[in-house]
């Protein structure tokens, strides 16, 4: 095995391509045989992503010399674009990651896309155009989504943005992938476009894609011109050559002066924009919006897309691009400093958020949202290894959560219907039912063990349940780290914020397993099928089992025995980047801090919802306690009506004005012209066209019919004797010209 | 010396089976001929040392060109019978006027001195091309791409049976 | 180097000479495509005559006459395709009998 196996890096997006053009083009009709040929890719994929991950841990001294090849791309006069593979420690996790996560939630896949129950109101409403109810007919008969195979491809082309987004090895390609993950987001979000809610306040599917693109395109322009100026002063957007020691120092030796901020490096304004592209791909604060309404795709699609890959593309970036962060310098004026208040301020907002969701997946979506932020904080005060420790421990646990959470929503939704047929369902329940409302829930644990115990193992790995589960450890690095570095404020305000994401993941728990069912739909959900079940089993073992390679050395006992494979290994390379890494030391205080924190947390939890279940149709006591603060939180703060207020509405105002401007005032000046010009009109008509113009035309017209009557003989029709008049006139020319010249 | 003498051979062994292609009552044996000049005209190629040119005459025109005329003979072959003459009834005044402008050309060339330069081609003159496709000429090499699909488009079009 | 730059550039001019005598006198319309042929291969061998002989050190002379080559091909295709699709219509290839600009 040498080095030239990296050279597999090349064929890791390839496959799941392959499968998207192949359902796309030929199989779309056939469901099952989608999905076998989505499955064989990803899982192709997933092999090769091993491969070449294991060959970097144990091969090659790739975390301190990277891989890198490539091949010329574009010639841009001086320069060239080029395209090519990158394999370093990083790479190297996170293709083992996104390998396993991938093929999981595929599989999963297989099982969530049944048919969906919203499909069959549409059907009652009879609305359909013939031929499309036909197809949705067969599709019930054959008891999977009408649109399956379409689902099959399109993750797959997100998987091919996502693993390509992995191996690039230059900015520009990484942005290409990213851009073909944000349109697949954009897809799958809207993926059930014609379902629709009885609220009209409620947002849509297609709706929801839509603002998630429009969304993350503010990030995304702004990460383009971040890209473009590191082109402009790098001459190359090729990582290794960006991160060489001359290049970094000739970006923060340029200034410019800005209003506001006055004369600061590039390194800072390059930094702080390609930051901005991270804010909007991994929704933080303050284009956080997006990430909750993206819950209206299918499941999976929030498992995969918007909690264990994408989202974390937005730290990847910032982690791959940690070079020029860190060149950017600390301090008042660093973009380090930023990145650090983004990530602390949206990890405790968002994570009070959590507190007051009752929609499960949106509990979620927040949680990550604030998991997301203690990313960035970490980053920010400069635990590179820790970030992206906690990066892969969450894709595992979160992927997990929301696998979870889609199996007992699927287990609720059947439970619904099964409630129905049956005739248990008492009169209330013949409007909207809400599967994903965990009012509606409870009691779930007897119903669906296996579901219910694997939630629990990934709501304990999120709430950082001490010693044994993976995000105890990746969180304590953090924390640790915080207090080393003396970034108190940070330090404190993450604590809250675990406290917070315990508290919140415990209130999931406890509302959907435990106590007594709320509803007949609860009562009567069956587990689900294996296909489903067993992606979960696979995701909760790694939940708990990989933090075991982050536990730091100074720990007592258990410190030496795991010895710290990830610190040690990620340590070398953090140290070819010049970052300073030390080991770090056991802090009795961080330690008990984030033990007591996440204990302290789910003993709330306990106290408020598992002690005295709620009955069916009692309030949260939350509401009761927090009063007005809940509702704040409830409403998210308002932001969503923010928004609205200072970009939805002013845009559409704009619009309207710009309307009612075209309508009245250019409309009247356009009207204007024209009655003018047809009252000239008039006046020429009868003054100078029917007398004066008439008559020339009449009289040209009469030349011309003379002309032609004579000149007709010449045309024969004959292409060649054009032809040879053409050579006799070039013939005489030359002979003109010979006789002059 | 000898390498002359071949290369008057050959030249008059192009012209004299072009002249066949231009003047050769059965349309097979003009393409026949047509073949012949494609083959004499390569190997003014490899004098000129450009072999990659000759390697891309031989394949395009003889192998694919002269392959799409004889498509085309056939198709429309059963015409043939009732053709009065090969020639037209200008081909007198013609072969005049085509006489006077190789005469024309010729006494041009006379006049006009080039400044030759003795400079022996480049080893890497293929390799040259190549490089010179994607920078350089990078766009005309596109346009060119496109106008092939184009025309490849087109002819499809404007070949196909339509069926009502 | 075998000849003088003069003999190929004769022999360009005599290969388009009659090329243009093929096309101008043939009434085949298949015969005429073979003397546009001719007419481009005239072309190509001038061209490659003076980059031989007068710049050697620079690919543009062969890279041009490869355009033209590929713009042959394209021609040839689309006459054709041209030729056949008249046929269809018409039940001839015969030039002078094509006068559809006349009527």
């Amino acid at each position: 095995m040498s080095e030239f196996t990296f050279n597999l890096a090349w064929l890791i997006p390839l496959p799941t391509l392959i499968a998207f053009f192949l359902i796309i083009l030929f199989t779309n009709k056939n469901k099952r045989l989608s999905s076998n040929i989505a499955l064989a890719g990803v899982f192709t994929a997933w092999l090769l992503s091993w491969i070449v991950a294991f060959l970097a841990f144990f091969g090659p001294d790739v975390e301190i010399r990277p891989f890198d090849m490539s091949i010329p791309w574009i010639p841009t006069g001086e320069t060239m674009f080029s395209i090519g593979v990158m394999v370093d420690g990083v790479t190297a996790l996170m293709l083992f990651m996104v390998g396993i996560v991938l093929s999981m939630i595929f599989l999963y896949s297989t099982g969530y896309m049944s048919f969906p129950g919203f499909m069959d109101d549409i059907l009652k409403r009879g609305d359909l155009p013939e031929e499309e109810e036909n197809r949705v007919e067969k599709a019930k008969k054959e008891g999977l989504d009408p649109r399956y195979s379409r689902f099959f491809a399109y993750i797959s082309l997100f998987a091919t943005g996502m693993l390509g987004l992995v191996v690039a090895d230059n900015l520009l390609m990484l942005f290409i992938f990213w851009e073909i993950m944000g349109l697949c987001s954009y897809l799958l979000i809207g993926f059930w476009y014609n379902k629709k809610y009885p609220d009209p306040k409620q947002i849509t599917p297609p709706q929801a894609g839509l603002k998630a693109f429009l969304t993350t395109r503010v990030g995304d322009v702004l990460l383009m011109a971040g890209m473009i100026f590191l082109f402009i002063f790098a001459g190359d957007l090729n990582f290794q050559h960006v991160f060489a020691p001359e290049t970094l120092h000739h970006v923060t030796e340029a200034t410019v002066t800005l209003p506001f901020f006055g004369t600061v490096s590039w390194a800072v304004v390059i930094a702080i924009l390609i930051f901005w592209g991270a804010i909007g791909k991994s929704a933080q604060f303050p284009l956080h919006v997006w990430l909750p309404d993206a819950m209206e795709g299918p499941t999976p699609v929030s498992a995969l897309i918007h909690a264990a890959t994408m989202v974390s593309a937005g730290v990847y970036l910032i982690v791959r691009m940690w070079p020029v962060f860190a060149a950017s310098g600390h301090g008042e004026n660093g973009a380090v400093t930023f990145v650090a208040f983004i990530g602390a301020f949206t990890a405790i907002f968002a994570a009070t958020i959590a507190v007051a969701q009752n929609d499960i997946k949106k509990v979620l979506a927040y949680s990550t949202i604030s998991q997301l932020g203690f990313m960035f904080a970490a980053l920010g005060i400069g635990a590179w290894i820790a970030a992206i420790f906690h990066l892969i421990m969450h894709a595992f646990f979160k992927g997990l959560l929301f696998l979870g959470s889609g199996s007992v929503i699927h287990g609720v939704e059947h439970g619904h219907h099964h409630a129905h047929e049956h005739g248990h369902g008492d009169g209330h329940e013949e409007g909207y039912f809400d599967p994903q409302d965990m009012m509606n829930m409870g009691g779930l644990l007897k119903r669906m063990p296996k579901t219910g115990w694997t939630f629990i193992i990934g709501a304990a790995a999120l709430s950082g349940f001490p010693l044994i589960t993976a995000g105890f450890w990746s969180k304590d690095e953090i924390l640790a780290d915080a207090w080393a570095t003396h970034h108190q404020v940070v330090f404190w305000t993450l604590a809250i914020a675990a406290l917070l994401t315990a508290f919140y993941s415990f209130r999931a728990v406890f509302l959907t397993f435990f106590g007594k069912p709320r509803t007949e739909a609860a009562a009567h959900a069956p587990e689900s099928v294996n296909s489903m079940t067993l992606p979960l089993m696979v995701l909760a073992f790694f939940a708990v089992v990989l933090g075991w390679i982050g536990i730091p050395e100074s720990w007592t006992f258990l410190g030496p025995l795991a010895a710290n494979p990830l610190g040690g290994y990620l340590g070398e390379m953090a140290e070819t980047y010049g970052l300073h890494h030390a080991e770090l030391p056991f802090i009795p205080v961080a330690v008990s801090v984030s033990m007591i924190v996440a204990l302290g947390g789910i003993f709330l939890a306990w106290l408020v919802y598992g002690r005295k279940p709620l009955q069916a149709g009692q309030q949260d006591p939350l509401v009761r306690w927090l009063g007005p603060v809940h509702k704040v939180l409830k409403n998210k703060y308002y932001f969503d009506e923010f928004y609205d207020l200072i970009a939805v509405r002013p845009t559409l105002w704009l619009a309207r004005a710009a309307y009612w401007f075209d309508r009245t005032v250019i409309d009247f000046i356009v009207n204007t012209v024209g009655r003018f010009g047809r009252w000239i009109a008039h006046f020429t008509r009868t003054a100078i066209d029917e007398w004066f113009i008439d008559g020339a035309v009449n009289g040209t017209g009469l030349v011309a019919t003379a002309t032609g009557s004579v000149l007709r003989l010449v045309q024969s029709g004959q292409v060649q004797q054009y032809l040879l008049v053409m050579l006799l006139t070039v013939l005489i020319l030359i002979g003109v010209a010979e006789i002059i010249f | 010396m000898a390498l002359q003498i071949l290369f008057l051979i050959v030249a008059i062994l192009t012209l004299g089976s072009a002249i066949g292609t231009v003047i050769a009552r059965n349309l097979f044996h003009a393409a026949l001929f047509l073949i012949g000049t494609f083959a004499g005209v390569a190997f003014f190629y490899v004098l000129l040392q450009a072999e990659f040119l000759a390697v891309s005459q031989v394949v395009v025109y003889i192998g694919a060109i002269a392959t799409l005329i004889i498509f085309a003979i056939m198709l429309t072959r059963s015409v043939m019978g009732r053709e009065a003459g090969a020639l037209n009834q200008w081909a007198g005044i013609v072969a005049v006027a085509s006489a006077l402008i190789i005469a024309a050309l010729i006494w041009l060339f006379t006049i006009v001195k080039f400044d030759v330069n003795p400079q022996p081609v480049p080893d890497d003159a293929i390799a040259q091309i190549g490089k010179g496709f994607v920078s350089t000429y990078v766009i005309p090499f596109e346009v060119v791409s496109i106008l092939l699909l184009v025309a490849l488009i087109g002819a499809i079009m404007l070949a196909r049976e339509r069926h009502q | 180097m075998v000849a003088p730059l003069s003999w190929y550039l004769f022999l360009g001019a005599a290969l388009f000479g009659i090329g243009f005598f093929g096309v101008l006198a043939r009434r085949n319309a298949v015969a005429v495509l073979m003397g546009v042929e001719l007419m481009l291969n005239a072309v190509n061998i001038n061209i490659l005559a003076f980059w031989r002989f007068v710049r050697p050190d620079d690919p543009t002379g062969q890279i041009f006459s490869i355009f033209v080559l590929a713009v042959a091909a394209a021609e040839a295709a689309v006459g054709l395709a041209l030729i056949i699709s008249i046929y269809r219509t018409r039940r001839t290839v015969n030039i002078d009998e094509i006068d559809l600009l006349k009527h």
